[in-house]
């Protein structure tokens, strides 16, 4: 024990005695809401031990978590890759269902807005093997009433048309096929020219002539002369303009996009038809119907000017 | 125990008084009882701190700070006692603790029997101890009081003029050294 000096006796039993005065008056006084003034002091003076013990306590936790006990960090880390991937395939086919969901809206509503043209949706199963030719397959054939010639189309514009159809599936002949091809005109001026594939992704309107005023950004639309399709549905949009002799060399970006085509609508009929002017999609402006000489007509007859 | 002894530590002749049996316990009695009801009849009485003063008296006699402050905690704490609800226990009796044993150290190291130096010291005491009650009451209790006005400077006077006249009045219970 270290003694105390004797002349600091009574300093020492002084500061004893009022210290413990203060403690009594601690002890009395009640602070509004604060409740008695020892305990706020009490909390004052433990609360910052606390807190650097929780400080402490939590940083040698971390320190241990984070630096020494992860013999599981491995096998968590696997588990998380793994479930990552789950979910990450789950996320696409989700996106994918969603998508196909949009799609099918889109057909059940343009298929509801032209309840009298008979057609049916089908599924894009499969497309040519090289790139001679640009074809698709699809999971609907002649027992469904698909037969040869007959259009198909998309709600954003015409796709191509039947070139075979087989029991259960047939083959569809697209635009850009450089032996496809389909009447049309331009939507504004209605001058009218075939359109046809070129084997690239841009269309060709061949027979418009250079004193025809064309711009670009002008929407091209079916003519009804193939004997196919109905007038006025979307062919695409003049994309480049070239002047030629005699023709003017015209590019169409297809309104229907035709690389990435999963399902489709097959005009089930061989007659001109006409559809209604408000088809939000097809858009069509007027609804003339074409030739009835269309049954007869060969797919290349019917395209190709 | 000797009546009275000499503090020799140092150059001055300064003598420790020793007082008769109960004299300080009835003196600290009558001090308490003055202070407690004499002001119920007359209010202006109440200007002076009876026991104040005499643990200014006891501690400048006695000259001992472990006597003196022990002295002043226990008038201070009857004080508070007798003081109401309002007043809570340790305010007074942490200022007369402090007060007694600074008399006690003051009067130790200084020749107090002069009025004069009773006037002063008093003054200064009252003043001190008013300090420390003012200071008690801003911190501890956080209670807004002014730290000095003119009523404290004439009852500091007056307080110290009635201790002349109070401490002549206690030398008689003194033991003759």
């Amino acid at each position: 024990m270290v003694g105390i000096p004797s002349r600091h006796k009574s300093l020492v039993l002084l500061a004893g005695v009022v210290v413990l005065q203060v403690l009594l008056l601690a002890v009395q006084i009640r602070r509004d809401s604060q409740g008695r003034l020892i305990r706020v002091w009490t909390v004052g003076a433990v609360s910052p031990f606390e807190r650097a013990g929780v400080y402490g306590v939590g940083r040698i936790r971390g320190t241990w978590n984070h630096y020494f006990a992860l013999q599981n960090t491995s096998r968590d880390n696997e588990q998380l890759r793994r479930e990552n991937d789950t979910l990450k395939m789950q996320i696409a086919q989700l996106q994918s269902k969603a998508a196909e969901a949009d799609r099918l809206a889109l057909l059940l509503n343009f298929h509801k807005s032209h309840e009298d043209v008979p057609m049916i949706g089908a599924r894009v199963i499969g497309a040519s093997a090289g790139t001679a030719s640009q074809t698709i397959d699809l999971d609907r054939g002649e027992r469904d009433g698909i037969r040869r010639n007959m259009g198909v189309i998309t709600p954003d514009g015409v796709v191509g048309k039947v070139v075979e159809a087989y029991q259960g599936t047939s083959q569809v002949l697209l635009l850009t096929d450089k032996d496809s091809g389909v009447g049309a005109m331009l939507a504004d001026s209605r001058i009218q020219s075939p359109v046809g594939g070129t084997g690239e992704p841009l269309l060709t309107m061949k027979y418009v002539a250079n004193d025809d005023t064309v711009n670009i950004g002008q929407r091209v639309v079916t003519s009804g002369m193939d004997r196919i399709f109905p007038r006025d549905l979307p062919v695409g949009t003049v994309a480049e303009i070239k002047s030629g002799n005699p023709f003017k060399m015209i590019r169409v970006r297809p309104a229907a996009n035709l690389e990435r085509l999963e399902e489709v609508i097959v005009l089930l009929t061989l007659r001109p038809l006409e559809l209604k002017k408000e088809s939000a999609p097809a858009n069509p402006q007027s609804a003339a119907a074409p030739s009835p000489a269309a049954n007869a007509a060969g797919p290349s007859q019917a395209a190709k000017p | 125990m000797n009546d009275a002894f000499d503090l020799r530590s140092s150059e001055m002749h300064i003598e420790v008084h020793k007082f008769h049996t109960g004299a300080i316990l009835a003196a600290l009695i009558l001090a308490l009882f003055f202070q407690a009801f004499v002001p119920v009849y007359f209010p202006r009485v109440a200007i002076l701190d009876l026991p104040l003063l005499i643990t200014i008296y006891f501690g400048l006699s006695r000259r001992n700070p472990s006597t003196g402050l022990l002295l002043g905690m226990a008038i201070g704490l009857v004080q508070d006692s007798l003081s109401g609800p309002t007043v809570p226990l340790g305010l007074y009796g942490i200022a007369k603790t402090v007060i007694g044993y600074l008399a006690s150290s003051i009067g130790a190291r200084l020749d107090t029997e002069h009025p004069a130096a009773r006037f002063a010291l008093t003054a200064l005491f009252f003043g001190l101890h008013q300090g420390i009650i003012v200071l008690t009451r801003r911190i501890l209790l956080a209670q807004p009081e002014p730290w000095f006005n003119v009523h404290l400077a004439i009852a500091a006077g007056i307080n110290a003029i009635v201790a002349v006249f109070l401490f002549l009045l206690l030398d008689r219970l003194r033991k003759p050294s």
